[in-house]
Parts: C-alpha cells; sequence; structure tokens
C-alpha cells in the first residue's frame, strides 16, 4: 500500500441483532479507507464510529493478549485485534464465531460457554486441605516444569480452536481443544492431587478426549501456537492405558 | 423491577475483585462479582513483567525484605503515598506471592549454578545457590534495589489473573458477566448497592449488598492513546462522585509508561530493560546514562519518561508519521533469552510492527499507562466518606503509590489490597454495624432515574455526538494534561472540558435506538461520565502548583513540600456542579517512618517542610538508640511507625525468608 493511493477496503460483515423481532442474518459491506498500521480493531471501531454505530463486535486488550476478539476473518477464527488489514485482500468477509451464542453481529458470549466448560472439568489445583501457611516458604518447583506448566498456561480462552474443531461442529458437549489442553496442564503439575483416574472420570469420554477426530484445526488456528496435537495424543495415550489398568 | 440481594457486591472481575470476592466466600459471606467482561479477559492480564515481593530467593535479590521494598516505594511515591498503607502492603506482597503459587501461578523459578544476564549493557555472570533451586525467581524493575519483580515469563498478570479465576470458580463464587454497574444506591452516606445494566439485553437490574467495592481498574482511556484496555474509562469513578458523597483521591496523578509501541499504544514490558534492554536516539545513541548516571534506564518510571521526553525535544527523536519516537533495543539480550521470557513482547512486536525484536530495535515512546489516583479509602479499604463503599486495586486511591507507582508494584497492590479488604469487610459484616434497611421505594428510586437517563439519550433530538466530545477529551487530555504540565495549558484543559461535560448533557444517540445491546448508547453514558473523571484530574493538576512524581509542571519544576505536601481530594457534591468540588488532605510528617527526602534523580529541587528536619532527627535518634539495645529490624520498624496491629490477624506473621530466618 502506499501512502498517496490507500486501498479502499470492501468489509463484508454478516449482521443480525437477535433481539430485534424484525432482523434476520445478513451480509452488509461498508467501505473504508485503509490506513499504515490498520488492525481489524482500527477498521471496525472506524465503521462504528463513522458509519454504523450500531455495530456490535468485542474487544478488550487490543493487544493480542486477552481473547475476546475472535472472529472469523474470511471464514477462518483468529483474533481480529492484531490481524493487519494489509495481510488481507481488498474484499473480506468478518462473521461472528460460531458454536457460541450469539449477541448481535460479531459479539458472541464465549463467556458462558468457557465457564461451563472449566466448572465441568474443575479446571482450578484440587490441593491437599489446609495445607498453605502464607508465613512459609513457597514449595520448591523445577524451573523445567514451571516453564512447560506455563507453556500450556498460556491458553487465553479465545475461541478459535472451538470454533476450528470438527468434533465440536457434530458433539455439542465436547470439551474441545481447550478443555483438553487444561486436563494436560493440570496433569503437569504436581500442585494438583488429581490421579490419572480422576482426569479418565472428567475426559475418558466421547464427549472428551476420545470424541476427537483428529482433525486437528485446533492447533492450525491456534493464535497462542499451543501444543494441542502432542498434548492431545498424550493424554488419549494416557487416559487408554488409565482405563486399560482398571 | 429485578432486585438480587447479596452480602458483598463486588464491581470488577480483575485480581482485585476476584481476590476480595474469594476471601469474603471464605469469611463465609455470599458475594456476586458483576464485570463488564467474562473475568479472564480483565486488563489484569495484560500486566506483563511481574510482581514485586521480597523474597530474596536469588543471588541479586540477596540483602532484599520489606524495609527496602517498603524505602523503594515510597521513593518512587515522591512521599506522596500513605506510609503505613505501603507497609502493610509490602509485608504481605511475600505472602500474597506464596498464596497465588499454591494456587496454581506457574511462577518462574531459581535454577541453580551459573547463567549469564545483561547488567548496563555488559555480560554478567550470576550464580544462584543449590538452596535457593526451585524457589521463584525475580528479575530486575525500574527504581527498586534489589531484584524484586517475580514473573511467568512476560505474561505473568495473564498467569495470576487465570489461576484467581480459576481459585472463584473453585469456590462459587457468582460472576455476572456483561453486567455494568451505573449507579451507586445509596442513603444518609450509607452505600447500599448498585444498579446495573445488562449490556446483552439492556435490562436494569438492582443489586442490594451490605458492602459494595469498586475494583475496576485505572482510568487511562480518558487519553485518546493509552496502554490500557479499552474497558478502563474510569465510568466507576465518575459513579462514585455521582454520589455526591464518596471523594476521589490524587485523580491528577497520572503514570506514563516509557516503553509503549508506536503508534497502537501497546505496553512492552519494563522487563525489556529490567532484563538489559536500552534505550537509543536517533542516532543509536543510549542517552539514558546522560540524564541518570546513576539507574539510567531502570531509574523510575516518571523519571524515564520525562528524560525521553526531553531527548525527544531536542531533536533527538526518530521522525515518524505518528510523531517522533526512541528505540528499544532488546537484541542484545539474544533470541534465547527473548523466545523465553519476552515471548508476549515477541508476539506484539511480530504481529503489529512486522518486526523481530531479536534483531530489530522497537519504536517506542511514553504513554499513558496508569492510575495512581481514585476512590479515596481508609487503609481498610472503606470509602473515608461513604459507609458500605469499598476500593482496592487500581481503581482505589487508599494510597499505597502516592505520586508515581513502582513497576511491578501494580499486580501485586491487586492481591494484597484484595485479601486485606476482603477481611475488613467480612469484619464488618460480621458486626451489627452492616445492619441495613432499605425500602423497596427508594430502590425503584435510583432505577427509575437511571432508566429516564437512558430514554433521554435515546429520544434526544438535534442533540451532541458523543463521539465528538469524546474524542476532544481525550486530545485535551493528550496535549495540555501529559507528562509535562503548565498552567495555562492546564487552564485551558479546565474550561474546555468544562465546556465538554456541559454539552454532554444534550448528547444524542444517533440512529441506533435499541434498549438492548447498543455500543451506541453505552457511548454515549460513558462519554458523559469519562467527561467529569478528565475534569478531577485537569482541575487537580491546575491547582497543584508543584512538581511530584509523575506530575511534572514546568511553571514549577521544585517538589514543594511545605505547601503540597497533601493528598488532592475531589467531589461533587451538587449534579449541578460544572467543575468537581477540590479539598486537600495533610500528609502528616510528624508519624512518618521515611521523612521526605532526595528520591536522587536529577538536581534536588525539593522544598522542604519545616517538620522535615526534625522528624529525621528523631528517626534517627530512636534508630540509633535501638541498634545499639540490640533490637531488630522488626522492633525498630515498630518504634518508628507501628502498623502490623491494623492488619487482619492472619496476616501478621514474619515472613520466612531464604537466608535470613531459613
Amino acid at each position: 500500500m502506499s501512502d498517496e493511493n490507500p486501498r479502499i477496503l470492501k468489509i463484508s460483515i454478516l449482521r443480525f441483532d437477535p433481539h430485534d423481532p424484525e432482523d434476520f442474518p445478513h451480509m452488509e459491506t461498508f467501505e473504508i479507507e485503509e490506513a499504515h498500521g490498520m488492525t481489524l480493531y482500527v477498521a471496525l471501531n472506524e465503521i462504528r464510529e463513522h458509519h454504523d454505530n450500531s455495530l456490535k463486535f468485542d474487544f478488550v486488550c487490543r493487544a493480542g493478549i486477552c481473547g475476546s476478539c475472535s472472529m472469523l476473518v474470511n471464514g477462518r477464527p483468529t483474533l481480529a485485534c492484531r490481524t493487519l488489514t494489509k495481510k488481507l485482500d481488498e474484499h473480506f468477509t468478518l462473521a461472528p464465531l460460531p458454536l457460541f451464542e450469539l449477541i448481535g453481529d460479531l459479539s458472541v458470549y464465549t463467556g458462558k460457554w468457557m465457564r461451563g466448560m472449566n466448572e465441568r472439568l474443575e479446571s482450578w489445583i484440587h490441593e491437599k486441605e489446609n495445607e498453605l501457611n502464607v508465613d512459609k516458604l513457597e514449595e520448591k518447583m523445577e524451573p523445567a516444569l514451571a516453564d512447560e506448566i506455563y507453556e500450556l498456561d498460556r491458553c487465553v480462552e479465545c475461541g478459535c480452536c472451538v470454533a476450528g474443531c470438527g468434533t465440536a461442529q457434530m458433539k455439542p458437549y465436547f470439551v474441545g481443544a481447550v478443555g483438553l489442553n487444561k486436563i494436560a496442564r493440570y496433569q503437569l503439575d504436581p500442585r494438583d492431587k488429581r490421579s490419572d483416574e480422576d482426569y479418565y472420570e472428567l475426559i475418558g469420554d466421547e464427549d472428551g478426549v476420545f470424541g476427537c477426530m483428529t482433525l486437528l484445526g485446533c492447533e492450525d488456528v491456534c493464535p497462542k501456537d499451543l501444543p494441542l496435537q502432542s498434548k492431545i495424543a498424550y493424554l488419549r495415550r494416557m487416559m487408554i492405558k488409565t482405563a486399560l489398568k482398571n | 423491577m429485578k432486585i438480587i440481594h447479596t452480602d458483598v457486591l463486588i464491581v470488577g472481575g480483575g485480581l482485585a475483585g476476584l481476590r476480595v470476592a474469594t476471601g469474603v466466600k471464605e469469611r463465609g459471606h455470599d458475594a456476586i462479582v458483576l464485570s463488564l467482561v467474562p473475568p479472564k479477559r480483565s486488563h489484569s492480564a495484560a500486566a506483563q513483567g511481574g510482581m514485586q515481593a521480597s523474597l530474596a530467593n536469588g543471588k541479586m535479590g540477596e540483602g532484599d525484605n520489606e524495609d527496602v521494598h517498603f524505602s523503594d516505594t515510597i521513593k518512587g511515591s515522591d512521599w506522596g503515598a500513605d506510609q503505613v498503607v505501603a507497609r502493610m502492603f509490602t509485608h504481605c506482597a511475600p505472602k500474597a506471592i506464596r498464596e497465588l503459587a499454591h494456587w496454581g501461578v506457574p511462577w518462574t523459578r531459581v535454577q541453580r549454578g551459573d547463567h549469564t544476564a545483561i547488567i548496563n549493557a555488559e555480560k554478567v555472570i550470576i550464580n544462584e545457590k543449590d538452596e535457593a533451586h526451585g524457589l521463584i525467581t525475580a528479575r530486575d524493575f525500574g527504581g527498586t534495589k534489589k531484584w524484586r519483580t517475580c514473573y511467568t515469563s512476560d505474561g505473568t498478570g495473564h498467569s495470576m489473573l487465570f489461576a484467581m479465576d480459576n481459585k472463584a470458580k473453585k469456590e462459587k463464587v457468582e460472576v455476572h458477566e456483561r453486567l455494568e454497574a451505573m449507579a451507586i444506591i445509596h442513603e444518609k452516606g450509607r452505600c447500599e448497592g448498585v444498579v446495573a445494566r445488562n449490556l446483552m439485553n439492556g435490562e436494569l437490574v438492582a443489586y442490594i449488598a451490605k458492602a459494595t467495592t469498586i475494583a475496576t481498574g485505572g482510568y487511562g482511556r480518558i487519553y485518546s492513546v493509552s496502554t490500557n484496555a479499552i474497558i478502563c474509562q474510569g465510568t466507576a469513578h465518575a459513579m462514585a462522585l455521582e454520589t455526591g458523597v464518596a471523594t476521589l483521591g490524587n485523580m491528577e496523578a497520572i503514570q506514563f509508561h516509557p516503553t509503549a509501541i508506536v503508534p497502537v499504544g501497546i505496553l512492552t514490558t519494563e522487563g525489556c530493560r529490567g532484563d538489559g534492554g536500552l534505550l537509543l536516539d536517533k542516532d543509536g545513541y543510549r542517552f539514558m546514562p546522560d540524564y541518570e548516571p546513576d539507574k539510567k534506564e531502570l531509574a523510575s518510571r516518571d523519571v524515564v519518561s520525562r528524560r525521553m521526553t526531553e531527548h525527544m525535544r531536542k531533536g533527538k527523536g526518530v521522525k515518524s508519521r505518528y510523531g517522533d519516537h526512541l528505540w528499544l533495543d532488546i537484541t542484545i539480550l539474544g533470541r534465547a533469552h527473548i523466545e523465553k521470557n519476552l515471548r508476549e513482547v515477541k508476539e506484539i512486536c511480530e504481529n503489529f510492527l512486522g518486526i523481530d525484536p531479536a534483531v530489530d530495535w522497537i519504536p517506542v515512546r511514553p504513554t499513558q499507562h496508569y492510575s495512581m489516583g481514585g476512590i479515596r479509602t481508609k487503609y481498610t479499604g472503606e470509602s473515608q466518606t461513604m459507609k458500605g463503599l469499598y476500593s482496592a486495586g487500581e481503581a482505589a486511591c487508599w494510597d499505597m503509590h502516592g505520586f508515581n507507582r513502582l513497576g511491578g508494584n501494580s499486580v501485586s497492590e491487586t492481591v494484597v489490597a484484595g485479601m486485606l479488604v476482603a477481611e475488613y469487610i467480612s469484619d464488618f459484616l460480621d458486626s451489627s454495624d452492616s445492619d441495613m434497611e432499605i425500602h423497596t421505594s427508594k430502590i425503584e428510586y435510583f432505577v427509575k432515574k437511571e432508566q429516564d437517563k437512558l430514554d433521554a439519550l435515546l429520544c434526544k433530538e438535534n442533540g451532541e455526538d458523543a463521539y465528538v466530545l469524546r474524542r476532544r477529551m481525550e486530545e485535551i487530555m493528550m496535549e495540555k494534561v501529559g507528562i509535562f504540565r503548565n498552567g495555562d495549558d492546564l487552564k485551558d484543559a479546565v474550561d474546555e472540558l468544562e465546556e465538554l461535560l456541559k454539552r454532554s448533557s444534550n448528547i444524542e444517540v444517533f440512529r441506533s435506538k435499541s434498549r438492548a445491546a447498543n455500543p451506541a448508547l453505552v457511548n454515549a453514558y460513558r462519554t458523559q461520565k469519562m467527561i467529569k473523571v478528565a475534569l478531577t484530574a485537569a482541575l487537580g493538576a491546575c491547582l497543584r502548583t508543584e512538581s511530584r512524581g509523575a506530575h511534572s509542571r514546568e511553571d514549577f519544576p521544585k517538589r514543594d513540600d511545605e505547601n503540597w505536601l497533601k493528598r488532592t481530594i475531589t467531589s461533587w457534591p451538587d449534579e449541578n456542579q460544572t467543575l468537581p468540588t477540590v479539598n486537600y488532605e495533610e500528609i502528616n510528617i510528624a508519624t512518618m517512618e521515611l521523612p521526605p527526602g532526595f528520591r536522587g534523580y536529577g538536581k534536588d529541587l525539593t522544598s522542604h517542610h519545616p517538620q522535615t528536619a526534625s522528624r529525621v532527627a528523631k528517626v534517627d535518634k530512636i534508630t540509633q538508640e535501638l541498634e545499639e539495645k540490640g533490637s531488630d529490624r522488626f522492633e525498630i520498624q515498630n518504634e518508628l511507625m507501628p502498623f502490623i496491629d491494623k492488619l487482619p490477624e492472619k496476616y501478621r506473621g514474619i515472613n520466612e525468608r531464604f537466608g535470613e530466618n531459613v
């Protein structure tokens, strides 16, 4: 893009306001002038401010950290805030993330889905009771193990892996790569006292690790490049071993 | 009318809010958290570099303890902080981090043996002891004597927030997402809850609670460029002001972070410089040692931001279409280090700038980052003027940062304030003092008032465009209430903001008339609130004729303890006022553990208070006498400024520290 001749972007957005009984899902195209370094965050705000102030979308950190703004860009789930328009053609489409409850236009209720998944998988440390004395030195941990846990802890629950998942399309209760990654993370963590049998109870079925059809769209679209493929494979081996043992 | 009752209502689902919620739950009280976004999306997640806690586990942290952390915090605050609060904080920070470690934060750990670090542009070998292997490690940050900032790579806030939110889920804390607090319900100086709006369907809901906690973070978005998340708009501060009873403290105390990327203003952590990164000018020249030969790039944030601005004003900035900037060079840290400890920074550079920070320099300039000011509270977190209203974290001014916050002290404050305020609230709830009677007609009155305001915005014709007012407000704050301030600009800012406030009563929501999810309506009422908050900051800055911490007046370069060792207290007693009411609260030197002194940056321009010398003499005398008697550091501290009895009993214990008492 040269400064003298900025492109005119044609942005087609799938719009629908479920609170308006007259409304129905439809595409609407907006034309805006591209600016240097423009991201979809900038572009969508410009549309809202200057073209249609009813356009609904979600941004919070606008820095690729919080996971709020995932949407389909030309059909592919990704974080909108860090998508530069210069990497897209002049004409592109935006649509809300599928599988999540629609709030309106590009805004979806990922929070509700993630809460359900987290509560179901009890994605917190199950520590021994009354073990903590805050005055005492912290328990030691191997530095490499802490790094390994952090690697999986980086998930931002943006929902891209769920939107990109073939299994999730067919099984409404599938925990998704996001859920399986949580279990892999806690299973690594010595502070969590759950046994493999406990994890089996949570993911040892068709809605858990055995539901995955290994299409691995999750890993392709994960904005944090989490090692989802290897972790799902690992969990599956572990769960089969656990099942055979019992 | 929908009414929801609970014991403790918490507005804001970031680190501070969630920690208050789990704390009161543990004490047997019910809690509901209202959050604009799913809690894990809160701005706490964006904290990158780390959390200060004086664990002293690593080689470079040896000798660290609460005393050193306290002294760094007070100097950093330019003596504006409440020293008792700062003591409570530094005492509890190690406890808070150990608690978080227990709840699952994968803190980066000490690795035994030799490893290479970059200090002052040179490679240095640091040897970590065998015994420390596996304990929580720390990095260097600005304005600190020791390496005290604990971290998980540069995703510290993210890891802390996820662990905290998971803990809240475990404790079955009820979270109502996409709910926005609109007004505080109150009567005779007693806070009784809030009216909230559901952002998905537009419904107004009354939440009635014995204690209400505001934990909504800062108000950075009153500026056009800020590192803050876009939800950090200060609307809860306006909500407190609009009671006419609650007060705000030091709203003019606003921090600019030295290294946000240009032009979008996304933060690159202080850890970049803490780990050895350098600031360079257009000639590739490292300029900070010329200005601050001692601390260089790791001077306090306010100092580095001013020095960078000064240097750019000398024509040494790099010209760009978005104005001048400087370079942050982390290439000397090496790719391995960047990919392990600065990976968020790397991602941000790749995605937003299209550069590789292991090879390329990062374009940066100082950008609005943190609000030291906030809802003025006692050390318990309760408003000084409104019973039952509490505040914690960046939203509050309790006041541990004074006029400049140290890097790494913010996430640390959120969890410490959360754990303490939860106890004070629980004590309040356990006493009959918290008994409350409220008539449904009162609730109805407050709900109707909010409904009427929304109706007016939707029905108005030929009114003002909220976006126009808001963009102008943001520009005024950027141009006239920035890093360097002067009387003329500040006067202009106040006048023009007052005019915008008057115009904002006439805002019309164009075209988008839905009462349900409606971003235009949201922008309209938030703009009205944000202009009020901007006015408190601008007026406070205009009246404060001195320079202290991040508040830097070109026309009054001295720190003037004689006239200005006090907090700015702002309120809005009459809703028809077009300017806030400003009062001051004296800061008492006679009770200070660390009397006012020189921070050690540039020339000492302090105009000292007459009481300072006598307090210094007294502190020295007491210290000397007790040292001669063989008293330990705790006994001496207690004699100078007792604070321990103010803490909840469960947090009074002495912290174990490697090399000190272990």
